[in-house]
């Protein structure tokens, strides 16, 4: 269990590593924390003719706030989102999502971007950047392009990301105010990837509901907004009955596979169970 | 071949290796350090952990090139005068180990919780040590040594 051979790139800049990249024509791999491609590598599932390692770039790890965003460099690792008091203010579902994200050094080397671009259906973040409807920028040859979370996810490990891009940066929209949030994950273990996971926003006026945010982590191939579900509590309000029915209907909503770790109904029954529990904590906690 | 230049608990060291050569193989092959062990070598059961530049992360799941210019420290370095490290001796004082392999990469978790929280809670210690695996003690007894040692260390910073 040892890496293949590999050629081995560390640039400082962005548009080295850009460069370096576009030299194999799709055969390199982009190495951001680690933790996901370094056991493949281990494995030797992945035999990439080249590994292009951000991790000397400095350039790629802030967190800032800009035009009602919060924008990550996409190496700003997990153990300083988790700490980041702009994270706890303005994004404090994601604060929350991020102390489920693998285990403690894990997260000191995790990278939201590399989180992101890995694009596992069962992780926290994709979920989170479907929820709040962010967008990440992939920067290639031509230039950066903006993608929103709508259209990264295509399917298992895969984005619409060019095999010559680098996602650089990853925006989340902050949360209004007093918004609720909840992020419920079930696993077998505290650590392991979620077998369901919902991450939840509400904006509440009274029992009015004037926004609702619903994704899931682990119910198919790509983080899957709840629409139609949210749609019931924006239109029917906060009550036990309109929970009741939106967790009805996310159960409608996935289309789960099933493999070594459960299956697909049981999936598909989480999918409701723990969307109703992220409601209540989540309407729970919203001010307004 | 790649050169590695690191410091690894305090001593500067020098290598040659091949970029595919991970960072817990460099330290226990190239270096002679051979008290952080390896275990699944893809990332789940923790024995490997060390410090990279202050922080737990997972040698097993590094390049030793990635640490070319870096602090490291191993269980080898928690020693001072010939004494146990107050975390060391916690373990041994409430069994905290049995087999003892999984105990470097307990160890260098568990300094890495106290160093970002000195006072948890019994929760925030199973959450902190999830990260490594126990076959021998049922974990109490390493929750119990982290519990003790927490105001050792909060009072010796």
């Amino acid at each position: 269990m040892k890496p293949p051979k590999f050629e081995y790139h560390a640039p400082t800049t962005l548009d080295e590593a850009v460069a370096a990249l576009g030299r194999y024509g799709g055969d390199a791999k982009v190495l951001a924390g680690g933790q996901s491609l370094m056991p493949l590598l281990n494995f030797r599932l992945a035999r990439p003719a080249a590994l292009v390692d951000l991790n000397r770039i400095a350039s790629l790890a802030y967190i800032r706030e800009q035009d009602g965003q919060v924008r990550f460099g996409a190496m700003t690792r997990q153990r300083t989102i988790e700490f980041s008091p702009v994270v706890a203010q303005r994004l404090p579902l994601l604060k929350e999502a991020t102390r489920w994200v693998g285990h403690l050094p894990i997260r000191t080397r995790g990278t939201i971007g590399g989180s992101i671009a890995h694009a596992d259906p069962s992780a926290e973040y994709p979920a989170v950047l479907a929820a709040l409807e962010g967008e990440v920028v992939a920067r290639g040859a031509k230039g950066d392009r903006v993608i929103r979370a709508a259209d990264l996810f295509q399917t298992y490990l895969t984005t619409s990301l060019g095999s010559e891009e680098i996602l650089t940066e990853v925006r989340l929209p902050a949360m209004p105010a007093g918004a609720g949030y909840a992020l419920e994950e079930f696993a077998r273990r505290h650590g392991d990837f979620a077998i369901v996971g919902i991450a939840a926003v509400v904006v509440r006026e009274g029992q009015r509901c004037k926004l609702a945010r619903l994704a899931t982590a682990g119910a198919g191939p790509v983080p899957v907004r709840l629409r139609a579900a949210e749609q019931i509590l924006e239109k029917d309000g906060l009550g036990e009955a309109a929970i009741d029915a939106a967790a009805r209907k996310a159960t409608e909503l996935v289309d789960p596979d099933a493999d070594i770790h459960a299956s697909a109904d049981y999936r598909r029954h989480l999918t409701g169970v723990l969307t109703k529990r992220a409601l209540i904590r989540a309407i729970g906690v919203a001010r307004g | 071949m790649v050169t590695v230049r690191l410091k690894i608990n305090g001593v500067a060291h020098e290598g040659r290796c091949e970029p595919r050569k991970l960072l817990v193989d460099f330290i226990r092959e190239d270096l002679g350090l051979t008290g952080t062990h390896v275990g699944c070598e893809h990332g789940i059961c923790g024995a490997c952990t060390i410090m990279f530049n202050g922080e737990a992360a997972r040698s097993c799941i590094m390049l030793a090139v990635q640490a070319d210019g870096a602090e490291l420290a191993t269980v080898e370095g928690l020693m001072r005068d010939g004494k146990l490290h107050p975390l060391q001796e916690a373990f041994r004082e409430h069994h905290g180990l049995q087999c003892g392999f999984c105990t470097p990469g307990m160890l260098m978790t568990a300094l890495d919780l106290l160093r970002t929280n000195p006072s948890p809670n019994d929760r925030e210690i199973r959450e902190g040590i999830s990260a490594v695996l126990c076959r021998c003690t049922g974990y109490q007894g390493i929750v119990n040594a982290v519990r003790a040692a927490a105001p050792i260390l909060a009072s010796s910073r």
